[in-house]
């Protein structure tokens, strides 16, 4: 690998000593009694508008989003864009669906998916498997950021081979570890307020800096090869690109806000009125994240992929590399320390969040509904810091012995997983009418199935789905999605007959919107 | 009545402005072609960033329409 950057490592190094003190003395901020799980792993659920601004998007637009969206684009062109269309038709959801979640788990005191799942349906069946698929499916995601973490720490110059080699990355980690336990979820909170700052500093400078110095966006969509530039128009019997750029975005707005990390970070807000003005706040990140998406092409332009300089990275992180080639090549050492900590510390805040999530599931649905029933405050914020622990260190083992391939085919899955809880926490929000045991059937077959297709397909994310002479290649959680909602209501006054309808729900039609006079 | 309604999490007609969020979003033969350019930028890409702005706008225009 390249010499160390000394100028550039220095300012990174900086920037990650600050937030890392910033982290600890978060514990002070709007301060609560740590011992009690809602203040650690909710922060109180104290956050305003502008707050919840910032941890949303620092929680939603990860380091590896960051990455993996241009990376996506300069290997595969226009289809990279459908995290355009994606993180529109996210908001319109936060706004309806996940409002009344919010109102619901505010008034109910729950935490996690699985308490509001436990609670309207009544059955910790289905509580255990919405769970189950929330901590399984953030694993890897988590391991994931520390790939973002590892690809800048590697553009620095640091490292080399073996365990030796992943040395900052394992203190980056412990850093991590420390400030998570101590302050919950105040560190990442008071993080990602620097993080985004950094992040828009670096993505304007991007956007202006570089299309001068190639000489303009005309010159930049010219050395795009043609087949990159636009979607392929479908042929005959077919939706062709259309139906998979269509169902990837879908199917990923849809999947976004069930995953844990998401509903911590909304649950954290102060009010409903924060979250309904967040949905028309937030779109300045999809605005960021789309710019971004086009340095893909800048990395085509600049021809950066060919620079002997560069090569050594590209063998070794793949397409991944291209974003931080791209930034080494485009500016002054001092401006490349500053966007790559933009990057590493864009990693530590999903990933304290994501852990923060898995171990307030595991603490309330797992531990609490089928260990120790009647845990003390102090006991359960205790266990949960250990699990927010152990979690990250899982994650870090999985990056240092497993290859990255493998973390990001798990992450794909992931998605199929975990749109597979639509049904009982989306429409669950709006209606108890489905039979607890038919959802926890739809969910165990659309699980399978959507597992399946994406084996049968070599872990592609679309799968090309055949009726009669016409095909729908489209994203697999869409289309087990659906089979899992149909099965469910299918089954429903079946498992109603056999069952007997059980009316248990603790929540009223009043939780789910706000108190008159409030 | 209808403002009883609205308070308690009812349906309110400003939600069609989120319907043409996902209609537009979601359709790509709309948007899937190169041009008219602006600054050099094809179609395809300067419309989905300026889509992402106007859906905010959208989104706004809910919000001080159905907020009390």
């Amino acid at each position: 690998m390249a010499d160390v950057n000394w100028v550039a490592l220095s300012v990174f190094l900086a920037l990650f000593g600050f937030v890392s003190w910033l982290g600890f003395a978060a514990a002070r901020w709007r301060k609560g009694d740590l011992d009690q799980l809602h203040e650690w792993g909710l922060g109180g659920r104290r956050f305003g508008t502008v707050v919840t601004w910032f941890l949303v998007g620092g929680d939603l637009y990860t380091a590896y989003t960051f990455i993996a969206v241009p990376a996506l684009a300069f290997g595969a062109g226009a289809i990279a864009f459908f995290a355009v269309p994606y993180t529109v038709i996210i908001y319109p959801l936060l706004f309806l669906v996940f409002r009344r979640l919010w109102y619901v788990c505010h008034k109910r005191g729950y935490i996690t998916a699985g308490d509001f799942v436990r609670g309207r349906f009544g059955n910790r069946w289905l509580a255990l498997a919405i769970t189950v698929t929330g901590i399984v499916a953030t694993m890897p995601y988590i391991a994931l950021q520390l790939v973002g973490i590892q690809v800048v720490i590697g553009a620095l110059g640091v490292g080399g081979s073996g365990l030796f080699g992943e040395l900052p990355l394992l203190i980056a980690f412990l850093v991590l570890a420390a400030f998570t336990y101590s302050s919950g979820l105040r560190a990442p909170a008071s993080i990602a307020i620097v993080k985004d700052v950094l992040i828009y500093i670096t993505a304007i400078a991007a956007i202006i800096v570089i299309p001068a110095e190639l000489g303009g966006f005309g010159k930049i969509f010219a050395a795009v090869p043609a087949q990159k530039l636009l979607l392929a128009a479908p042929g005959e019997h077919t939706t062709g690109a259309y139906g998979s750029y269509a169902t990837l975005a879908l199917g990923s707005a849809l999947a976004l806000f069930l995953y844990p990390h998401s509903l911590t970070a909304i649950l954290s807000a102060s009010s409903g009125r924060a979250i309904r003005r967040n949905a028309a706040l937030l779109p300045g990140y999809s605005f960021m994240l789309g710019l971004l998406a086009l340095l893909g092409f800048f990395v085509i332009a600049a021809g950066v992929h060919d620079l002997p300089a560069y090569a050594a990275g590209f063998k070794k992180f793949g397409n991944n590399f291209a974003v931080p080639a791209l930034l080494l090549q485009s500016f002054p050492p001092w401006f490349v320390g500053i966007a790559f900590a933009a990057i590493g510390i864009g990693a530590l805040v999903p990933a304290a969040i994501m852990s923060i999530a898995a171990a307030n599931l595991y603490t309330r649905n797992i531990h609490r509904e089928f260990i120790n029933k009647n845990p003390t405050d102090k006991q359960e914020a205790q266990n949960a810091k250990w699990v927010s622990l152990l979690v990250k260190l899982g994650a870090l083992v999985f990056i240092l012995f497993v290859p990255t391939k493998y973390a990001i085919q798990l992450q794909l899955l992931g998605g199929i997983w975990m749109i597979q809880t639509l049904p009982a926490v989306m429409l669950g929000a709006y209606t108890r009418w489905f039979n607890a045991w038919a959802l926890l059937v739809g969910w165990a077959v659309g699980t399978f199935v959507g597992t399946s297709m994406a084996i049968a397909t070599n872990l592609q994310n679309t799968y090309p789905l055949s009726i009669g002479s016409y095909t729908f290649p489209g994203y697999t959680a869409v289309y087990t999605v659906v089979l899992n909602v149909v099965l469910a209501a299918v089954l429903t006054p079946i498992c109603n007959r056999l069952a007997g309808r059980d009316q248990a729900d603790e929540t009223r039609a009043s939780d789910y919107h706000e108190a008159p006079g409030a | 009545m209808t403002e009883a309604k609205l308070k308690r999490g009812g349906w309110s007609w400003w939600y069609l402005l989120f319907v043409v969020q996902f209609l537009v979003a979601l359709w790509p033969p709309f948007y899937n072609k190169a041009e008219p350019h602006l600054i050099g930028i094809p179609f395809f890409y300067w419309f989905q960033l300026a889509w992402i702005l106007v859906c905010a706008v959208l989104t706004a225009t809910v919000y001080w329409a159905t907020d009390d």
